[in-house]
């Protein structure tokens, strides 16, 4: 059923080679939305959730951002299909292993998903490459107010955008940067970094949101608080924050680059040389691999062009990417195999390494 | 001799006393040796008192009193157990045991974000559409014809300025 979306060749996260750029892989922004006179899903019984699904899946279908969009009924997707859809981003793990009756609205090139029937009514998500919380900001009120006119939301003029949960009342809104901090998980600093951002009501998780585990040095840094501040306001503090960790990051690589130039090529040569060689792989271990060539981008040891290759790789290593191109149920081993040959020929394809190319800071 | 303050965890005699500010508002805390050292308030960096309480916090009143959502049957004990409401009008009926949660959770406890002005303006169209149908019917009823005739105008001229509203934004 999500072939298409797969075989697309406008998704925004794995086809976006223009706009890769250091550090900041995507942006992305999230509103929480009920409708107004409905029972919470967690609340609802199956013919409620199905009401609410069939409404919300009408609706959505007539505003401008989903023309040529999918709709997918969460009960008729494979669990394959639906671990695929969350490494992608495109669904949450709550999403994928809810109640029946549940639904996701994902636009043409992926740059806007709209969950149904998850915590709350509506979780819509605006996600594009790089850095941009503001232009993602602009897309998402425009969507929202577009919504706003085609249905009633659950609103109250003291809380705001009523929420199924406390932590998202008022503007439901959060926004995340996906950031790739190699140079402070080598200094050591990210334990420092994650407590002083926390002070400031912003919250650093791994990669999938789930825990600290920090697989190929991503990290997920979000506003953890709703009300009480406009959502412009909310944007600037989180930028402002993010600003900082970019500049700490890139002292942090230079630091490293300075201190111990020799290990720190070497392990972006091992990195490199396994990921051409390699004939088992789990798909941690090649997130942690393709981290340190990410990196290789940065400091210009390969082109720019190939920060997007890392992207799109880093996506396509995960499990349910790799049983998915195998087309057949696959066991764990086989897709170790299956992720080290994809990426033996992909890294054949990149040029060699180029050491001479780096620039130290200023 | 001065009473001796109890640590906030395990009742022991406190001998860290700790004030924070966090979103400009002042948290306390008194704790004994140990729960210090366990909570890691010896490193004043890492240590939120915010967490902590939020941590804690996990209401040690077993016979508090229920009350029930009319609409949709969310319960005090629901509210306790899962964090969450149930539908909108919980939001009026558990408002005394959200506000606490939500002072610690973030900066105010009131909205200072966008507003959805059409569907409000919508909402509250609708409902001056239905009270002016009522007074119609009323009119009628009471073979006041001329009244009736002016208030199906309006009904008619406020209809018409919904349905703008919903063609323009196509």
């Amino acid at each position: 059923m999500i072939e298409s979306l797969i075989k697309s060749e406008r998704a925004e996260l794995t086809q976006s080679s223009k706009k890769a750029v250091p550090v900041v892989l995507s942006t992305r922004v999230r509103l929480a939305r009920n409708l107004s006179g409905w029972v919470f899903p967690e609340r609802a019984n199956s013919s409620q959730r199905r009401d609410v699904l069939s409404n919300c899946e009408t609706q959505l279908g007539t505003l401008p951002v989903m023309k040529r969009g999918s709709f997918f009924n969460l009960d008729s997707l494979s669990e394959l299909e639906k671990q695929v859809l969350v490494e992608r981003h495109l669904i949450s793990r709550e999403l994928s292993e809810g109640e029946s009756g549940a639904g996701v609205y994902i636009n043409k090139d992926q740059t806007c998903s709209v969950m149904i029937n998850e915590e709350d009514h509506l979780r819509i998500q605006f996600l594009k490459s790089g850095f941009h919380l503001k232009s993602v900001w602009k897309q998402m009120d425009a969507f929202d107010s577009a919504l706003d006119q085609a249905m009633d939301v659950a609103y109250s003029p003291r809380f705001g955008y009523l929420t199924a949960c406390p932590t998202n009342l008022g503007t439901g809104m959060r926004a995340s940067v996906m950031m790739h901090l190699p140079g402070l998980v080598i200094a050591e600093q990210m334990e420092r970094v994650i407590r002083a951002v926390s002070q400031l009501g912003i919250t650093v998780r791994g990669l999938f949101g789930e825990g600290s585990d920090a697989t190929g040095h991503v990290f997920q840094i979000s506003n953890q608080q709703t009300l009480g501040e406009s959502e412009g306001d909310i944007l600037d503090r989180l930028g402002n924050v993010l600003k900082t960790v970019i500049d700490h990051e890139i002292n942090a690589r230079y630091k490293c680059l300075e201190d111990n130039r020799a290990k720190l090529f070497d392990q972006i040569g091992r990195a490199y040389g396994i990921l051409r060689n390699v004939h088992i792989l789990s798909s941690n271990e090649a997130m942690n691999l393709l981290s340190l060539v990410r990196l290789a981008v940065d400091f210009g040891m390969l082109p720019d062009d190939n920060r997007a290759d890392v992207d799109r790789l880093f996506i396509e290593c995960q499990p349910g990417h790799v049983q998915y191109a195998a087309k057949e149920g696959i066991a764990p081993e086989a897709r170790d195999l299956a992720r080290a040959d994809k990426m033996r020929e992909e890294f054949n394809n990149l040029p060699p390494l180029d050491f001479d190319k780096v620039k130290d800071l200023g | 001799m001065a009473d001796n303050i109890k640590c906030g965890l395990c009742g022991n005699e406190a001998t860290v006393h700790l004030t924070q500010i966090v979103n400009n508002k002042i948290h306390k805390v008194d704790l004994c040796e140990a729960c210090a050292q366990k909570k890691g308030v010896t490193d004043p960096e890492g240590f939120s008192l915010a967490d902590l309480l939020a941590k804690t916090n996990v209401s040690f009143e077993p016979k508090e009193k229920q009350i029930v959502c009319p609409q949709c049957g969310h319960s005090t004990a629901d509210f306790r157990r899962t964090g969450r409401l149930g539908c909108s009008a919980c939001f009026e009926v558990f408002e005394p045991l959200l506000l606490p949660v939500l002072e610690d959770m973030h900066p105010d406890t009131y909205h200072k974000g966008k507003v959805p002005a059409v569907a409000l303006r919508r909402q509250s169209s609708e409902s001056e559409i239905r009270m002016l149908k009522e007074s119609l019917q009323r009119a009628v009823q009471e073979e006041a014809y001329e009244e009736a005739a002016r208030i199906r105008d309006m009904i008619h001229e406020m209809e018409a300025a919904v349905n703008d509203v919903e063609v323009s934004s196509k």
